[in-house]
């Protein structure tokens, strides 16, 4: 099915250069008309942890007005990584001869017993790096090592780690696998939209998402849910621009989807990478930490690719852990709590102690609002 | 930093085990050059410790360094290792004197790699005018260490006009930086295996003992806090201000100095430059009349043509920094929890 001949609106005037989305004159401008044009309480979901980053880091919420709150969505790749493959990465990184590389972050997200970070502390090898082909790299490198990568993430991170694949099997290597946890973005907004409890009055759509693939995915959703959607970048004044523009839709009853992040995504995405990614991996269903799971929401290697795949490769053979029962973190994904009506928020767990992912990562709802609420009493 | 002085021909190109017995080897070791490139009256005793004199109030600080790599751009650990614990008398208002210099040493270090941070740590000195009077060197089993461990410890002399305390610490004193901010952490970063950027971004580790005293002598007991921003960036020194002095601190996104090339790595690699390490610059907390005259005496010296007023100590919001972002949103700046982790988006 081909969803082109939907409108896309066409910003008129598109900003260019970097230094105009952190221009205090045009943030300004835009907060005075999402002022002006907001007459009732609104609650939109930025779905992506990148774009949560931005609103904490530039303080976006103390300047909105209260009709408009932000509520912080699933899209961090840390907060809806499951326990229990945690677990299973610690599991690999504790085997004699294997090398865990991972992107930082994940590091300190606790499994059920310690972290990966805990786990590299008592002796482990566990490198952190900023491209899966770098441990491509480190596997032509150490032919008597197994070397495993913690592939998690969204769309975004997943055409590199087809491409590790692609390279490991063009250079014939045997010691080469990913642990996989990728996922997909429009599944779980939809997953969040058919919540019976779901607030949501309109989304903030991941803007590098949607580079790689483009918005034709977002266009059923929109039309189907009667919900508008705005596909946003990550600067401030992306960010206030794609809030106007939710806001002016909502305001007047319409369920669009528009592209604000124009300068980056194209309506037809990364044709190159998604060729890619259709090349390596198969849609199949996954489990989301705090949601359940979520139907054909996830990568998972095709079966020509199958020994690169760490679940089969290596037994691993760990117990299946419950997620503690006081933590609401599925609730705060989906947007149907605040973390501040959390029992355990900023008591027991912090970000010194998380127990769930959103208080981990400095994308996750429960870690932004921990350092942003302690100042939004006495900060005016 | 500039300074060449040939190795000494040696019977041996890499350290081993002997080289820390204490016996022969120890001694080829510390006479092939060691002490000739140290050379004062203090060390021609060869004594088990030096003998000082000191007048007035002393300030004695310490520091180790475990840096990886060991080199990086425009200097490496035996610089820093001198600059570290000259700062931080610095910090307590004191006029370095004297340095311990102590060494662990893994089997297997070159000879030539020892003998460059030797170098470095002589022409350190002589840019911060102190002595080294007493050392110490260790040798550890390959695998025990990574390649060179230093500690140094120092003594210096308080200046007359300091009083220098978090005590003295006000709500509207202004808070100055000396130099452009996160430089050497990202000089560091740029160069760790794995990312090799292309960059010209050089450590800016350089002694300050000399501006402070330049600013001590100026503005004496009106100088309140002394910092330098090391370990944990700039965030975590005024946090460590905000909770110890039950005061609120104020920053401005807007008025940080920072280099654009290494603002433009720091978001490439997803730091915060708020977090990473600084070695070439101070943080001062000031009485609010002096501040403009401070930044301007500041800013004649060489390496502190940035410096500038980015806060100030405020009444409110106690124990937390609150920084205004460049479109004028607010956020807390809370204490770094463990290590600065890149993210993974």
């Amino acid at each position: 099915m081909h969803w082109g001949n939907w409108p896309i609106i066409k910003l008129q005037k598109e900003m260019k250069f970097l230094s105009e989305y952190r221009d205090a004159d045009l943030a300004k401008k835009y907060l005075d008309e999402i002022r002006a044009t907001v007459t009732q309480p609104w609650n939109i979901m930025e779905v992506c942890g990148g774009q949560t980053h931005s609103l904490v880091k530039n303080g976006i919420m103390t300047l909105l007005p209260d009709e408009v709150q932000m509520i912080h969505g699933p899209g961090c790749p840390v907060c809806v990584t499951p326990l229990n493959l945690i677990d299973k990465a610690i599991y690999l990184a504790e085997e004699k001869d294997v090398i865990l590389c991972s992107f930082g972050d994940m590091l300190r997200v606790p499994g059920s017993k310690k972290s990966l970070l805990q786990t590299k502390a008592a002796g482990a090898d566990i490198r952190i790096l900023y491209s899966p082909l770098e441990a491509v790299q480190l596997a032509s490198e150490n032919p008597d090592r197994e070397v495993v990568f913690f592939a998690v993430g969204f769309e975004t991170t997943a055409p590199a780690n087809a491409l590790s694949i692609d390279k490991a099997d063009d250079l014939g290597l045997t010691n080469y696998s990913i642990l996989a946890s990728q996922v997909l973005v429009p599944p779980a907004m939809e997953a969040v939209i058919e919540d019976e409890e779901s607030k949501i009055d309109a989304f903030l759509a991941a803007g590098h998402v949607c580079t790689i693939m483009g918005m034709e995915e977002y266009y059923p959703l929109v039309a189907h849910y009667k919900i508008p959607m705005v596909v946003t970048g990550f600067e401030p004044v992306d960010l206030l621009q794609g809030i106007l523009l939710t806001v002016q839709q909502l305001e007047k009853g319409e369920a669009l989807l528009q592209n604000q992040y124009s300068r980056v995504v194209k309506p037809e995405g990364n044709r190159k990478a998604q060729e890619l990614l259709h090349k390596i991996f198969e849609v199949t269903d996954r489990e989301w930490r705090g949601i359940g799971n979520i139907p054909k929401s996830g990568f998972e290697l095709r079966s020509k690719y199958a020994s690169f795949d760490a679940n089969l490769k290596f037994s691993i053979d760990i117990p299946k852990v419950e997620e503690p029962k006081e933590c609401i973190a599925g609730l705060v994904l989906k947007g149907i709590k605040k973390p501040m009506e959390c029992s355990q928020f900023g008591k027991k767990c912090t970000p010194q102690n998380p127990m769930g992912a959103p208080m981990v990562s400095s994308e996750g709802a429960c870690a932004a609002y921990y350092h942003f609420s302690g100042a939004i009493e006495t900060i005016s | 930093m500039q300074l060449q002085c040939p190795m000494p021909k040696l019977d041996f190109d890499i350290i081993t085990l002997g080289h820390g017995s204490g016996g022969l080897l120890t001694n080829k070791l510390l006479d092939s050059g060691v002490f000739h490139l140290f050379d004062n009256e203090q060390l021609q005793q060869r004594h088990d410790g030096a003998i000082l004199e000191l007048k007035g109030k002393t300030a004695f600080s310490t520091d180790s360094f475990v840096i990886s790599p060991i080199f990086f751009p425009d200097s490496n650990i035996g610089e820093l290792a001198v600059n570290g614990t000259v700062n931080d008398l610095a910090m307590c208002g004191a006029v370095p004197k004297y340095l311990s210099l102590s060494f662990i040493l893994e089997e297997g270090l070159e000879m030539t790699d020892f003998w460059e941070i030797l170098v470095s740590i002589k022409w350190a000195a002589e840019q911060a005018g102190v002595q080294i009077v007493t050392g110490d060197t260790k040798v550890v089993e390959k695998g025990k260490g990574d390649k060179i461990f230093i500690n140094t410890s120092g003594v210096g002399q308080v200046h007359d006009n300091a009083k220098i305390s978090l005590e003295h610490v006000r709500p509207g004193d202004k808070i100055i930086v000396s130099d452009s901010i996160a430089t050497h952490g990202v000089a560091i970063m740029s160069v760790r295996e794995g990312l090799e950027f292309e960059t010209t971004i050089k450590s800016d580790t350089r002694c300050l003992n000399h501006t402070v005293t330049a600013l001590l002598d100026n503005f004496g007991e009106d100088i309140h806090l002394l910092k330098d921003p090391t370990r944990g960036g700039l965030a975590t020194v005024l946090n460590e201000i905000a909770r110890d002095g039950n005061l609120g601190v104020d920053l401005n996104q807007k008025h940080l100095p920072i280099q654009k090339e290494v603002s433009a790595l720091c978001e490439l690699l997803g730091l915060d430059p708020l977090y990473v390490a600084n070695e070439g610059i101070f943080m001062a907390v000031v009485k609010a009349e002096i501040a403009e005259k401070v930044v301007d005496k500041l800013r004649k010296i060489e390496h502190c043509s940035n410096a500038a007023i980015i806060g100030e100590v405020v009444e409110n919001h106690i124990n937390q920094v609150v920084i205004t972002s460049a479109i004028g949103g607010k956020r807390v700046v809370s204490m770094l929890i463990g290590e600065q982790l890149p993210r993974i988006c």
